[in-house]
């Protein structure tokens, strides 16, 4: 079997060619307690791949950091062609302003950034973990595998029924899905760590993609590694430029080489190998984010 | 046409240390003259020996500014002489090497062998690291001085002193006696994160902080070259600048929040030059430059 996994220390600037435009929000509505926004970002859809952020900017000038989000899928909009998804928790000053923008509103983003989801070349047995809105990249990711003719199990976990991203869509693009939610609102009871390892041997995983908070992962990454699965993990760290500039976003991993590196989640991620990084040093230095990758 | 310590410039604005990455993360948003259009990339201060960088968070965003703690992450000296200088020199670009060093020992040291790198066009000796202790003129002269002494001849010497309007003539009049062609006046104003670690301010907030130091040097020591930095973030900013007496601006902060930002200030200021042969007409330096678009 062969699968081009990222190594998490690779060279820096082998990212996806990103674009910087004046985005054009086509429409904005509610889903559970996020806003899915439709935006026209030209440059950004064509360039689009599983697991690749955008960043935007807020328009103030008082507040310089970057907020990153994922891209949740690429869909054709008439008279605009494709226009780029993203799941916006409504919270924090980024969030508030974006989940607030109606149809029209220009946003300046830079995107796709970042370290895509690696796909394999064979037909192997994936399983992909979300949780919240970082389960986001998994559904266009779901749609990628399955061209690709990989069996897709997908575990899709939120703190409640109205933090779930994609479980309705998952069970049309996955073959089997598992919901949990923290409060039991709808599926089991718990959180995706507690359930990775028992989806894990039932779909006989050979890779798992994930995105999430660092514990999670961590979780993730462990059970694959006893599985004996590959495992790409998509972190969630602040990015304040995104675009590899400013150092502002370190992820401990260990190389290909065994030698303990930094590297930036914007670019030498934010997917990453399971097994590569310091799990431990990112948890003690995480911040929980609101509703962006950052 | 721009001339920065006997080189002839082919923009008044340069990408400040530490704000460009290695110049590949840049690149994508310059433009089809790309780093070539630049008057100059200012690398991030490379150390003899690599350095890590510190830990998270290292970038913190605060009204108007960044604060950044980044502890200088860098490969050291031989990777970025084996693999980022000729790649920047590859791509056309006028490259200015930032460095500092822990001893006088280390500072000749990386001045010697960067002075028998081909491509170096300046070097620039980081002498305001927000996040070390403040250096007393006197020391900072015997750095600038030490580096002077074991740099060829042919590579002119920018020294990058803290814009701290009570010192800031004494320094620079310090540094140009040791030897340095020119001064670049302003940096990050030296803050704290709100954990507590050192860190440097950028951005906006600072602007009118540097904008006055470069005025005060300039007044005391009207021959001086003068390269003002902080907070530059539109060619209405950069024309401030000019029209205190700096013969260039170093665009950083700006840069992580739209990468785009200074292409524009370049094409913006050419097209300046282009009707006023005269660089900085005082006319258009009489516009707010408070009163940005953004």
């Amino acid at each position: 079997m062969t699968i081009p996994i990222p190594s998490g220390a690779a060279p820096s600037g082998t990212a996806a060619p990103s674009v910087h435009v004046a985005a054009q929000v086509l429409g904005s509505r509610s889903v559970g307690a996020y806003r899915h926004l439709t935006v026209a970002a030209p440059g950004v859809p064509e360039r689009f791949r599983p697991g690749t952020t955008v960043a935007v900017a807020l328009p103030d000038g008082a507040r310089l950091a970057r907020r990153s989000y994922w891209i949740h899928g690429v869909r054709p909009v008439g008279g605009h062609g494709p226009a780029l998804q993203l799941v916006v928790e409504p919270h924090g000053t980024a969030g508030a302003w974006l989940a607030g923008l109606r149809e029209g509103a220009r946003v300046e983003l830079t995107g796709p950034l970042g370290r895509p989801y690696a796909l394999p070349k064979e037909p192997v047995s994936c399983v992909l973990v979300g949780e919240d809105w970082s389960a986001a990249p998994l559904l266009p990711l779901a749609e990628r595998l399955r061209e690709r003719g990989c069996p897709v199990t997908m575990l899709v976990a939120a703190r409640d029924e109205a933090h779930l991203v994609s479980a309705l869509d998952a069970r049309r693009a996955a073959r089997a899905v598992t919901v949990v939610t923290a409060d039991g609102s709808v599926g089991r009871r718990g959180g995706a760590s507690d359930v990775v390892r028992e989806v894990l041997e039932r779909a006989a995983a050979e890779v798992v993609y994930a995105a999430g908070p660092a514990a999670t992962l961590h979780a993730v990454a462990a059970a694959a590694e006893d599985h004996g699965a590959w495992s790409q993990t998509a972190v969630t760290v602040p990015q304040p430029c995104a675009t590899g500039l400013c150092q502002g976003c370190p992820v401990p991993v260990v190389g290909e080489d065994g030698v303990a590196r930094t590297v930036r989640a914007c670019t030498e991620g934010p997917v990453l190998r399971g097994d590569r990084v310091r799990w431990g040093e990112l948890r003690s230095a995480a911040e929980p984010g609101a509703g962006a990758t950052a | 046409m721009t001339t920065l310590a006997g080189l002839t410039l082919r923009s008044p604005v340069l990408v400040a240390a530490g704000c460009g990455g290695t110049g590949r993360e840049l690149l994508p948003y310059l433009g089809a003259d790309g780093l070539a259009a630049l008057g100059g990339f200012v690398t991030r201060t490379i150390t003899l020996d690599p350095r890590p960088g510190g830990p998270a968070p290292r970038v913190v965003e605060t009204p108007a500014g960044l604060l950044h703690a980044t502890g200088l992450p860098n490969p050291g000296l031989e990777p970025f002489l084996a693999t980022e200088l000729p790649w920047l020199v590859r791509h056309d670009a006028r490259v200015v090497v930032s460095i500092t060093g822990r001893t006088i020992g280390e500072h000749a040291e990386l001045a010697r062998r960067l002075g028998r790198a081909p491509g170096v066009g300046a070097v620039e000796l980081n002498l305001a690291d927000p996040e070390a202790p403040p250096a007393e003129p006197f020391h900072v002269a015997a750095v600038v001085a030490a580096v002077r002494r074991d740099l060829p001849g042919g590579v002119p010497l920018l020294a990058k002193i803290r814009p701290d309007l009570l010192r800031v003539v004494e320094t620079a009049r310090a540094v140009l006696e040791a030897g340095a062609a020119a001064v670049v006046v302003g940096h990050s104003q030296p803050g704290a994160l709100p954990d507590g670690r050192p860190a440097g301010l950028a951005g906006p907030a600072i602007r009118p902080l540097a904008l006055r130091c470069v005025a005060e040097v300039r007044a005391a020591l009207p021959a001086a070259e003068v390269v003002g930095c902080g907070g530059v973030a539109t060619a209405a900013d950069a024309r401030s600048f000019l029209a205190a007496g700096a013969v260039a601006v170093q665009v950083g902060t700006a840069l992580l929040h739209d990468p785009t930002t200074v292409a524009r200030m370049v094409a913006e200021l050419a097209a300046d030059s282009a009707g006023d042969p005269s660089t900085g007409s005082p006319a258009d330096a009489a516009e707010p430059s408070e009163e940005h678009a953004r």
